[in-house]
């Protein structure tokens, strides 16, 4: 491809996450979902156990982000084909690798703006950064890494949104509980390390830990090599199977 | 980078412009879905400028074939080209407008908006895309609308708007899946209008259709295609005479006669009636019509209407299909 021909494909993905943003994620009901969701189900497990706002803060992030970034974007491509806009976009001179990065860049933007409240939420309440770039690098790759995840659920060429929910959310929860989030990793047996291990947002918990207390499990060069390693390989799953896939949504 | 260097850019990137006189070319193209067989080795061009149909019965393969020339599926066997690319490349996509027969714009954006993210998909410089949605949205009688959510468009509305979906890129060639289907009179006049309009000023055409008249009326030249195979390929005229034995002679008499004797008359091949008349099928009408009145005059029995029926293309497209 010309220089032009890629400046075209990247506009056209920031206008494909545009489009996303304005139909499927600026939507009361998601964002008020994205944000207490998370924090309730937070809650319940946390009430009680006098932990302190410094442990709390990261595992509230991670867990936010997680849900938010993988909330829309598997059933994106469900909703379009179901709703006959998909035929369309695919006749339009943009790749198909162009249309996922548009779905994952929405989800992507989605995550960060929601993931702000809690951040805003603990520096009110005290809660320093002592690791500003860090901080920022983790949220950021942290936010790629779980929308591509996201986007991964919606590979089945099902046009059902409600079968792709059932399965990322049999999927999200497990990872939830193997995070690090409600217990230190450091507190696990080592078989709940070892499985804690394949979960990317063992990672970000890690990541924030280290970049809001200063301490963490991992070296963070560890975890953010790790995250990347993960977010390669769940763009990669998207890319290869959405082609095979998606012309079966048809 | 302007928008026309950057479509020459993007087009020649990939493969090279032919300098081939047709718009689109179809070589032995093939489609299967599991053991049906939706495109049998079809073949056939569209000339630059032509205003081109493709008909058949439901199932034979209309939809698979734009669904190939559009990018949207692959063919599993032989190669089609749209203005010299393969179709489904980029440079294929970038010189067509397309509006799918199962399609809809956005609900949740305005007609305004799709057109407008339309345009970025296109590269259609903003100010450029703003003059051309305004220009096509008052063509289709929209532009009233033009900020309201496309969720409240009736379907004939939605369907004008796709249509200026596939217009906003000023494309070189159209492809419509059944542009009209369903729709009002007055949203099927506008449409069928509008794209006269545009084959005159030079595009290229490839339409879709169940309606026969809408393919005799505006089309140059068709193609009828049956259980993924193409069973004919002319303008619509020559299509209809290809048919001579399905010529007809309508006539009425003052009293009842022999239908069979009527069968026996020379150069009848079959005989129906139809209401109060006689339908009498034949590859000589005019020969017909003298043996009708010479029986009528030796039975006595006066003709009330006579008229000569030419096959239509309805009749065309019947006998292509059934075989008959």
């Amino acid at each position: 491809m010309t220089s032009g021909a890629i400046i075209h494909q990247a506009r056209c993905a920031l206008a494909l996450a545009r489009k996303d943003i304005r139909i499927y994620y600026a939507k009361g009901p998601v964002i008020i979902f994205g944000i207490l969701f998370p924090i309730f189900l937070f809650l319940a497990f946390a009430i009680g156990r006098h932990l302190t706002i410094d442990f709390m803060i990261p595992g509230l992030l991670g867990m936010i982000l997680f849900f938010t970034s993988t909330s829309i974007s598997p059933v994106v491509a469900p909703w379009e084909a179901q709703s006959r806009t998909l035929e369309r976009l695919m006749s339009c001179p943009v790749r198909l690798e162009t249309i996922i990065l548009g779905d994952i860049l929405a989800s992507f933007g989605f995550g960060v703006a929601i993931s702000l409240v809690p951040l805003i939420l603990g520096l009110s309440l005290g809660l320093g950064v002592s690791h500003p770039f860090a901080f920022a690098l983790a949220l950021i790759l942290a936010a790629f890494c779980f929308s591509s995840l996201g986007n991964v659920f919606s590979i089945p060429p099902t046009n059902m949104p409600s079968t792709v929910q059932m399965v990322s959310g049999a999927v999200k929860l497990p990872i939830i509980f193997m995070s690090g989030i409600f217990i230190p990793l450091n507190e696990l047996p080592l078989w709940g390390q070892v499985i804690s291990y394949f979960s990317p947002l063992t990672y970000f918990v890690d990541l924030m830990r280290a970049s809001l207390q200063g301490q963490s499990h991992l070296s963070p060069m560890a975890d953010l090599l790790v995250l990347l390693a993960f977010t390669t390989l769940f763009l990669i799953v998207a890319l290869r199977f959405h082609r095979r896939t998606m012309p079966q949504r048809l | 980078m302007s928008w026309r260097k950057l479509k020459e850019d993007l087009a020649l990137s990939e493969v090279g412009m032919s300098q081939d006189d047709a718009a689109i070319k179809v070589e032995a193209l093939s489609k299967h879905y599991g053991q049906l067989r939706a495109l049998q080795g079809i073949s056939f061009e569209v000339h630059r400028g032509e205003f081109f149909g493709l008909l058949g019965p439901n199932g034979a393969g209309k939809t698979t074939m734009v669904r190939i020339l559009t990018g949207v599926i692959r063919a599993d066997g032989g190669r089609a080209f749209v203005l010299g690319h393969e179709a489904g490349s980029l440079p294929a996509k970038w010189v067509a407008g397309v509006m799918p027969e199962v399609a809809n714009p956005y609900l949740d954006l305005s007609g305004w908006n799709n057109l407008m993210l339309m345009a970025e998909l296109y590269n259609v410089p903003r100010r450029a895309a703003r003059k051309r949605a305004t220009q096509l949205l008052e063509q289709v009688g929209l532009l009233e609308r033009k900020d309201d959510p496309a969720r409240g468009y009736s379907r004939g509305m939605k369907q004008r708007l796709l249509l200026c979906l596939a217009l906003i890129s000023d494309p070189e060639v159209l492809f419509l899946d059944e542009p009209t289907s369903g729709l009002d009179v007055q949203s099927s006049r506008l449409i069928k209008a509008l794209l006269r309009q545009l084959n005159a000023q030079g595009k290229t055409i490839f339409l879709t259709t169940h309606n026969l008249e809408e393919a005799n009326r505006l089309c140059d030249r068709v193609a009828i295609i049956d259980r993924g195979k193409l069973v004919a390929l002319d303008a619509p005229q020559r299509l209809r005479l290809a048919t001579r034995h399905r010529h007809s002679v309508e006539v009425s008499f003052a009293d009842r006669v022999n239908p069979e004797a009527l069968g026996k008359l020379p150069g009848v091949e079959r005989v129906e009636r139809v209401g109060d008349k006689y339908r009498l099928y034949t590859s000589d009408p005019g020969e017909l019509v003298v043996s009708l009145v010479n029986y009528s005059c030796r039975q006595r029995c006066k003709i009330i209407s006579l008229s000569t029926l030419a096959p239509s293309l309805e009749d065309a497209f019947l006998a292509f299909t059934e075989g008959a």
